[in-house]
């Protein structure tokens, strides 16, 4: 059994008078020991709903969540267990997780105190190694978050994280408010924390380039649902599922090339009243008759390789989307700046 | 031709608790029409503060030195009445959140309306067919059904379309776009991209693109400057900045990306240090502290931005094309 184990998970928001929505409506994935997972996908598309679900801060409408062999119960009144708290979370604003008023040395040290790791007295020289172990010198344990730049508070973070010396520390979005040089340190700094401390990462981004660089695999989310999982090299180099390929054809490349990156035609549905079939068909280029109808399951193609698209057939191979014919009249091709379907 | 906007020794001086403060320190540039001209550059860099002076949209207490001539106008002693009459008609802006630039509370026909009504004097009727064209222009579906719309009927990219559309109500001549894609999903962002470029090669739309991302900057942008610390450390033709970059700044942005093409567990290069806040920028050279090409005059001479080769300009006297990594 894997360290963190999501089985089917659906999170459903309920209000009164409304449709409810299901933000993540099935989804399945595991993190190992040392492994860096990266969950990727457009903006509302269930990820963070999914991440919160995976620490507890969501009870799952159906599903369950399985942490060290055991089930993640949802966050109530109590303080967690000892054992629960090796699975630990860092949000995506270091300016508003932070506490502003209280010194970094104090916030990083409540872990221990709460969950009797460290003796009082040893307390300090822990936040010390801490504050080292993500690039910071011993004396920011004195000061407070705003004496820190967005890459340093959120270096902070992660060292307040792992003060619980947790086995799964999950990740909402870390990176995204950084700079680029704070956010290619900080993502060196998580792929080695990972590698040296053998704690396993689920990472959230929308960002599949950085994802790429610090992530083993890599799970692709669209609609509230995992349409394809891969070893990260493999997911770039042939990406299977149509929706990975758009996405991964959208990211500009910064090499002077004049390279327009080909947008997606449409938007991402509204959740509360996804498309039949397939949940991508509106917006997929290749989409044929049994997309309309029937969702196709998120099933092994090739070793290591889940994809939820009817092009692909266990067994038959990595074949790119782009190596099947796109049915004329279908949905529109990808990469104009044509009127948008809704 | 002269050039449509023409900036010299564009300085700005904010107000804060310690004094005022040089977050601008004199930069030049020109922009032509039907160009995209870049400015990029990590945040404080002052890439914001120094379209916002052009615009006379600094908050109190801001003091302006330098020039700006916008088609032989000089904007920068220009009255508020005058301004006025510029902003939203010939130059026109977007800004990087559609949800806080567009007014919750007003219908898209009100706020697409607006600027016709005030500069052209168009009445109700007019206005609303040129507001129907606009949203046709940056294909929102259903124009005529958007108008009676407000802005969180619409999701993230549509609303900046909608925000697009409103500066280009007047048919302004320069669009200033502040990070218009930085709140928006890549696929998105990509849609964003190729309006801005259609838009351009229609209509000799000259736009000013404000980001720090140099992938958005390789795609649309035919000029580049990268500022850092308030100056523009090196300027060029995109491709020729981006390919070959002789700012040791540049070529440490460039490093950091996640590159598509580099080899699996190659850890991204990133700058050491943190750019410094505008209070406390270091004498010489603003960059020398993080700098590894950095020499002993680099802590105390500040580089002038001067022309090396073809239409490039660098501030740097390490030009690290000559130096052995």
């Amino acid at each position: 059994m894997s360290l963190l184990e999501l089985r089917e998970v659906e999170v459903e928001y309920r209000r009164a008078g409304r449709i409810p929505v299901r933000a993540v409506a099935g989804a399945s994935l595991s993190v190992e020991a040392g492994q860096v997972v990266g969950l990727v996908g457009e903006t509302g598309c269930g990820k963070s709903t999914l991440a919160r679900a995976a620490v507890g801060l969501l009870a799952p409408t159906a599903g369950s969540v399985w942490f060290e062999g055991r089930q993640v119960r949802p966050l109530g009144r109590r303080a967690r267990s000892r054992d629960d708290a090796r699975l630990q979370m860092v949000f995506q604003n270091p300016f508003s997780s932070l506490n502003p008023r209280r010194r970094v040395g104090d916030q990083i040290a409540d872990a221990m105190a709460i969950l009797g790791l460290a003796p009082a007295d040893q307390r300090r020289d822990r936040v010390s190694n801490l504050l080292e172990q993500v690039g910071l010198p011993r004396s920011a344990a004195q000061r407070f978050p705003h004496q820190y730049s967005g890459g340093q508070r959120q270096r902070i973070a992660i060292a307040r994280a792992l003060a619980a010396e947790p086995s799964v520390i999950v990740l909402d979005e870390p990176l995204s408010s950084l700079d680029a040089s704070a956010q290619a340190q900080v993502a060196n700094l998580l792929k080695s924390l990972a590698r040296e401390l053998q704690v396993g990462l689920l990472l959230i981004s929308h960002d599949l380039a950085i994802v790429r660089h610090i992530a083993d695999v890599v799970a692709v989310m669209y609609l509230g649902l995992v349409v394809e999982t891969a070893p990260t090299r493999r997911l770039w180099e042939a990406p299977m599922h149509p929706y990975t390929e758009a996405l991964i054809q959208a990211i500009p490349r910064a090499d002077g090339s004049g390279w327009l990156p080909e947008a997606l035609p449409g938007e991402v549905p509204d959740p509360a009243r996804p498309p039949a079939g397939c949940r991508f068909h509106p917006r997929c280029p290749y989409a044929f008759d049994r997309c309309l109808t029937d969702p196709p399951p998120l099933i092994e193609i090739v070793e290591l390789r889940r994809v939820a698209c009817w092009l692909h057939e266990p067994g038959a191979g990595e074949r790119a989307p782009s190596q099947f014919a796109r049915p004329t009249g279908g949905a529109a091709s990808a990469g104009g700046d044509q009127i948008d379907r809704v | 031709m002269s050039p449509l906007l023409s900036v010299n020794g564009l300085e700005v001086r904010l107000p804060t608790t310690s004094g005022q403060v040089t977050v601008v320190e004199g930069i030049d540039y020109e922009v032509e029409r039907g160009q995209v001209f870049g400015i990029a550059g990590e945040s404080g860099s002052g890439k914001t503060i120094s379209v916002l002076a052009l615009l006379g949209l600094l908050p109190g207490g801001a003091e302006v030195g330098g020039s700006a001539r916008f088609d032989g106008k000089e904007l920068l002693t220009l009255g508020r009445r005058s301004l006025r009459e510029i902003r939203g008609n010939e130059i026109a802006m977007v800004f990087q959140d559609p949800m806080t630039s567009l007014h919750p509370m007003m219908t898209i026909e009100r706020q697409l309306t607006e600027h016709v009504r005030y500069h052209l004097g168009f009445d109700a009727k007019r206005a609303r067919a040129r507001a129907v064209e606009l949203l046709h222009e940056v294909r929102i579906p259903d124009p005529t059904g958007a108008l009676g719309a407000y802005p969180h009927q619409f999701s993230g990219g549509m609303r900046q379309r909608i925000a697009i559309a409103i500066a280009l109500a007047c048919g302004p001549r320069l669009l200033i776009a502040d990070e218009p894609t930085t709140a928006l999903d890549v696929t998105v962002q990509a849609g964003i991209l190729r309006l801005l470029d259609r838009l351009r090669r229609q209509s000799g739309l000259a736009v000013i693109m404000i980001t720090h991302d140099l992938g958005v900057m390789s795609s649309i942008a035919d000029w580049l400057s990268v500022m850092y610390a308030g100056k523009i450390v090196e300027s060029g033709p995109t491709a020729g900045v981006l390919a070959q970059p002789r700012h040791p700044y540049t070529a440490g942005l460039l490093a950091a990306l996640p590159h598509p093409e580099a080899a699996e567990d190659t850890p991204l290069i990133s700058i050491s240090g943190a750019p410094p806040s505008p209070q406390a920028r270091p004498a010489g050279c603003a960059f020398h502290p993080r700098c590894r090409y950095a020499i002993e005059s680099c802590a105390t001479e500040v580089p002038d931005l001067l022309r090396v080769g073809d239409s490039r300009r660098l501030a740097c006297p390490v030009d690290p094309l000559l130096v052995p990594a």
